[in-house]
């Protein structure tokens, strides 16, 4: 049992630290250079071969560690040494409730594909994340630079603001599968429904026609919660401060923000946890509102089943594991380019706007998210039993 | 275990406590301190199996209110300044007077406490069970308590507004 902890620890530790953040420096780099028509970077090889600029990352991490680390005069010297892991521990341990496969039985032992199963998984990546804000707003202003302390005030502004419409626009998917452990959001999500099972219900079409049961939709977040999906994703991009909401870096008007005042590898971990962030969110989104590791119309127990008669009971539930891990990790690639889409599409909100986009528009909407669904709920319960 | 836990949540809880009245030299460490109180004590409440209770201390108090705290130190550049009410002895006094009052109620819930423990349901501390209570048992103090913030709400609109005119 501690074994199989182990391994699916270690498995999303080196999945997400050792292969999607070094790829986001690369993505971050090669995209933005395919979107602006540049070639990007290419040059760093090694023995002449450059493998389309991938050994860029590599050398940016050199370069990165083996600069002098400075820490200005008047610094608060503690707090500006510590403030880069405060904002880059709580992007690496979040990813420990985000389930990135089903249940399975291999030799006799039965598991579940997530790091820690909790009842209230969500709540702990919120919680988590706003401990990460004290890397922010504590950094701009040990660094003692004004630059540094307005980035640091836009940061906790904004982060609070968004923070609450993060919070609130979740509790209609809560709302929608019962329960606040992303293990069960993922597998109330392979379920389907019946897209014109109601006119068989006002008895419109006689009942038991066959083609009732043609077009039937997987009950993923996205289709039965859409707003929430829209709030969530602006409200927790903004919380990661990445383009268009990065405020708090503006470099056009001060400079770098609240990391002004770092060098060396304590820049790049600001950086690092960005990144590390992104995976996060594409992660979260896939597991709550894109079905998580389920392919859409195929049930996790009916894949199992089909692989366990042709291959064995062992071989069969790895190959399906496989199959399922394989699933969420490209919906999380696909998450991650959407994120780098918008990042390099959209121009950077003035602050006010990014105030009044958090409180005048997601706040109210994802309340009246909460009324609508509470009210659809009723209906449909209403009409089912 | 669970005994070491408390032992060194709590010790950690008392200290920084300390730590918030005690450091004059700087009030961003005093919030600093306040926010190490604050994730102590959700230690201790994760210890206890109310771990919904915990992560929405860490959320709400750590993760917010002390930010607030902090957002308004650093805006209005209190650093180094020295704190208020040192030549106001009537404050003083009635802040004595308020704090001893809370301890003599503290140690008369304690003193109250000394009768047997009782089982708690394994399901005890779930988010389920604290919605059930929330919104059956314990409606009206819900109730009351929204009231009250949505007062506070009003409040504060209302005098940044006249501040602003």
């Amino acid at each position: 049992m501690d074994a199989i902890l182990l391994a699916k620890s270690l498995f999303i530790f080196f999945v997400v630290v050792g292969l999607f953040a070094p790829l986001m420096i690369w993505v971050e780099r090669k995209q933005s250079a395919l979107m602006q028509d540049r070639i990007g970077a290419n040059r760093a090889g090694i023995l002449g071969i450059k493998a389309i600029g991938l050994f860029h990352p590599l050398a940016d991490v050199i370069k990165l560690i083996t600069k002098e680390d400075t820490v200005p005069a008047g610094a608060h010297r503690l707090i500006h040494m510590i403030c880069p892991f405060i904002a880059a521990t709580p992007a690496l341990i979040s990813f420990a409730v985000i389930p990135y496969g089903g249940r399975y039985t291999v030799g006799g032992e039965t598991f579940r594909l997530v790091v820690a199963d909790l009842d209230y998984g969500v709540l702990y990546i919120f919680a988590i994340a706003s401990i990460a804000t004290y890397g922010t707003v504590l950094a701009g202003w040990a660094g003692n630079n004004n630059w540094g302390i307005l980035g640091s005030l836009r940061a906790s502004a904004q982060m609070i603001s968004y923070e609450v419409a993060m919070g609130i626009s979740v509790i209609g998917v809560f709302m929608v599968y019962e329960s606040l452990r992303l293990t069960d959001i993922g597998d109330l999500q392979q379920e389907t429904f019946r897209l014109l099972g109601f006119l068989e219900h006002f008895g419109w079409v006689t009942p038991g026609a066959s083609w009732l049961g043609w077009v039937t939709i997987p009950m993923w977040g996205i289709v039965l919660q859409p707003l929430a999906f829209f709030i969530f994703l602006s409200a927790i991009m903004a919380e990661n401060k990445r383009a268009p909401f990065d405020v708090p870096e503006g470099e056009s008007e001060i400079v770098a923000g609240y990391f002004i005042e770092y060098s060396g590898m304590k820049f790049g971990l600001y950086f690092m946890a960005e990144w590390i962030e992104v995976v996060v969110i594409a992660g979260l989104i896939s597991a709550m509102f894109l079905g998580g590791w389920s392919i859409p119309w195929i049930s996790d127990a009916a894949l199992i089943a089909r692989m366990t008669s042709v291959f064995g009971p062992d071989f069969g539930n790895v190959l399906a594991m496989t199959i399922h891990v394989g699933v969420f990790m490209s919906k999380v690639v696909a998450m991650i380019f959407f994120q780098q889409l918008l990042r390099w599409s959209l121009p950077r909100f003035r602050y006010d706007q990014v105030m009044n986009l958090g409180w005048k528009i997601l706040l109210p909407l994802s309340i009246a998210n909460i009324v609508v669904t509470g009210l659809a709920i009723l209906i449909v319960e209403g009409i089912v039993s | 275990m669970t005994e070491a836990l408390f032992w060194i949540f709590s010790g950690l809880a008392i200290a920084s406590a300390f730590g918030v009245v005690l450091n004059l030299r700087n009030t961003v460490y005093s919030a600093i301190s306040l926010v190490v109180t604050m994730l102590a004590l959700a230690c201790l409440f994760v210890t206890l199996h109310a771990e919904f209770i915990g992560l929405i201390q860490v959320m709400v108090y750590a993760g917010a209110i002390v930010v607030l705290f902090l957002f308004v130190i650093m805006l209005l550049n209190l650093t180094g300044d020295p704190m208020g009410a040192e030549g106001q002895p009537v404050l003083k006094g009635i802040g004595t007077l308020v704090a001893a009052a809370a301890t003599v109620k503290l140690a008369a819930i304690l003193w109250a406490m000394q009768k047997p423990w009782s089982e708690v349901a394994p399901s005890f501390g779930g988010t389920r069970e604290i919605g059930a209570a929330m919104y059956t048992d314990y409606l009206l103090a819900v109730e009351i308590a929204g009231v009250l913030l949505l007062g506070g709400i009003v409040g504060a609109i209302v005098m940044a507004k006249r501040s602003l005119d």
